[in-house]
């Protein structure tokens, strides 16, 4: 096996990474790169490793990560961006909330190397001090958050939320789905309920979306 | 989570050979069930065969007037097709009542279907389950059971299936499209895709081994008025105590189908004929082997409860 075999992260098509590698088995007749280390074959237990490339707020990260890595792990653990939080790990709370080919997602349920080739917004790519997101400057403004931990999870979530309303996606909160989506303070509350604060915030977390929405709430 | 070596397919008729031959195969595709179970070890696939790449993420009209959705469309672009909001509005309703934006945004049609029960004795690898574990009983028939079903159950398991979208699929009476290992294709009504759990509540789908979901097909519009209701613990981003999927024709005749109260999505075609004249006597049959505990028999109430609300939805919004 060619160590320095490197995947581009462009090819969508015929990646394998593991085992049946080492084993010259059916799947290395079928594809074509190599894994960047393989589990040794006689231990099917064992962690095999991939190379992977994020695109992380506008920068290419070339990564080895284990399969089981999550794309929350890989921005905190191993690219060291820990803006992005950690609550519950099973998609039940947002705080993990990153944008991934301009969608919004919980990035803890997504395993990196789903996401080589793709483009990650995080909270540090939005804005930073001197130069702020124009929602990350109304959070303040607001006060919209106690502890802080949901914030970063809110932030990117409302970033991405707002962009959705605009291109018409409907929600639960309308009354006719067939009919374009307006900004309301109901469709703003409906479209933020991916977003545990359990702080309890809320109500400036929403004067503060509500504020770039242009809506009153 | 147990390490596993991982592949991106590259055609359907490979992805299904592959997760046919391969041990401990399974397909990923928005991952946010497979890998909430992986995380806990409830699902322990030795290899993951990541079905993204694969073109199966259009929605494109039929021949007879229908709609194929693709197996890899997210439940935020289903939701959000100008055709499905105007053709099929329960079903649109039903995907945005369901789970979050963030989820939705991953979450596919195939994967929505094939998600596992919410049974939190099934998420607790100390307790007795048989879905996890055949053989080793149901910790839920000695337990809390508000969240189970009460229909369609055995003595081995009583969850409930937690799915919002494919309860307004089974009110379309919508087809879906496979493909085997050995390449051959089929549709099976969407009915029979779900099995009722018997003694075997660990088989949850009639697909064969490696048989990969490819689209869902709707037949043409059926017209009339669509309502999906759904009554939870909190406002949104709670699954389903009861829900509603409603088709009704302004003489008040339709369809009807239950979600939150059995292990598949409850329709009965017999019993909504009665829909016009009497609306109770669809929910009655629906519900007439139902089997209930303290703790879950409120749902017979708020089924019937939750039925009068939706029709009455229908006719306000004529
Ligand atoms: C906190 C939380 C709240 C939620 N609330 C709701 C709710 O209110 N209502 C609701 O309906 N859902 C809810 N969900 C569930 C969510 O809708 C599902 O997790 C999602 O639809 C699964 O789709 P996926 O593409 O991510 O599936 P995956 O996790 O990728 O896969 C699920 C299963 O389907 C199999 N599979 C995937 N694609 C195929 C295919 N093409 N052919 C064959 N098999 C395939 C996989 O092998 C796996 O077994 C919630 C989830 C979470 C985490
Ligand atoms: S109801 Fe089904 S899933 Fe829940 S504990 Fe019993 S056997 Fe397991
Ligand atoms: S950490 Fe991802 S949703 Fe809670
Ligand atoms: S500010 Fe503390 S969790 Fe939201």
């Amino acid at each position: 096996m060619n160590e320095s075999d490197a995947i581009d992260p462009s090819r969508r098509d015929a990646l394998v990474f593991g085992r049946d590698l080492l084993l010259g088995g059916a799947a290395a007749r079928w594809a074509g790169p190599s894994p960047a280390q393989a589990a040794t074959a006689n231990d099917p237990q064992a962690p095999v490793t991939v190379k992977l490339t994020l695109r992380v707020n506008g920068t290419a990260k070339s990564l080895a990560l284990d399969t089981r890595t999550t794309l929350l792990d890989a921005l905190r653990e191993h690219l060291h961006l820990t803006g992005t939080k950690k609550g519950c790990d099973h998609g039940q709370c947002g705080a993990c909330t990153v944008i991934a080919g301009g969608r919004r997602i919980n990035a803890c349920l997504s395993l990196a190397v789903m996401h080589d080739g793709d483009e990650i917004t995080t909270i540090e790519g939005l804005g930073a001090p001197g130069h702020l997101h124009p929602m990350q400057a109304a959070f303040v403004r607001h006060d919209a958050y106690q502890c802080g931990y949901c914030t970063p999870g809110q932030i990117c979530s409302s970033v991405a939320m707002l962009e959705e309303l605009r291109r018409g996606i409907p929600s639960h909160a309308g009354a006719d789905v067939a009919a374009a989506p307006t900004a309301t303070p109901d469709e703003l509350r409906e479209r933020m309920s991916g977003n545990i604060c359990r702080c309890g915030a809320y109500s400036n977390i929403i004067d503060a979306i509500g504020e770039v929405a242009g809506v009153r709430t | 989570m147990k390490p596993f070596t991982y592949e991106r397919a590259t055609s359907t008729a490979q992805a299904a050979a592959r997760a046919a031959s391969v041990p401990g195969a399974k397909f990923v595709a928005g991952g946010t069930n497979l890998l909430d179970l992986m995380k806990i070890e409830i699902e322990t696939p030795a290899h993951l065969i990541d079905v993204n790449g694969l073109d199966l993420a259009k929605i494109e009209p039929t021949p007879d007037g229908g709609l194929r959705v693709g197996a890899l469309v997210r439940n935020t672009d289903l939701a959000a097709d100008a055709r499905v909001r105007r053709d099929y509005p329960v079903l649109a309703r039903a995907l945005l009542a369901g789970a979050s934006p963030q989820l939705r945004n991953r979450a596919t049609t195939a994967g929505n279907l094939l998600q596992r029960t919410r049974c939190p004795y099934f998420y607790d690898p100390d307790q007795p389950c048989n879905k996890r574990e055949p053989g080793s009983g149901c910790a839920a028939l000695a337990g809390y059971r508000r969240m189970h079903a009460i229909v369609g159950t055995s003595d081995a398991c009583i969850a409930a299936h937690p799915s919002d979208m494919a309860v307004a699929m089974r009110v379309l009476d919508a087809q879906v499209e496979t493909i085997r290992a050995d390449g051959t294709t089929r549709s099976l009504p969407l009915a029979d895709l779900h099995r009722l759990p018997g003694s075997t509540p660990h088989l949850e789908t009639t697909l064969d081994a490696g048989e990969l979901v490819t689209a869902v097909v709707l037949p043409p519009p059926p017209g009339g008025v669509h309502v999906y209701r759904k009554v939870r613990d909190r406002a949104s981003y709670a699954f389903a105590l009861v829900s509603v999927a409603l088709v009704r024709q302004a003489d008040g005749s339709g369809r009807v189908a239950l979600g939150g109260v059995a292990p598949k999505p409850w329709r009965s075609e017999e019993a909504e004929r009665a829909l016009a004249s009497d609306p109770q006597a669809v929910v009655d049959g629906l519900l007439k082997d139902a089997r209930t505990s303290p703790d879950n028999a409120f749902k017979l109430t708020l089924a019937r409860r939750t039925l009068d609300a939706a029709i009455a939805d229908a006719r306000s919004s004529r």
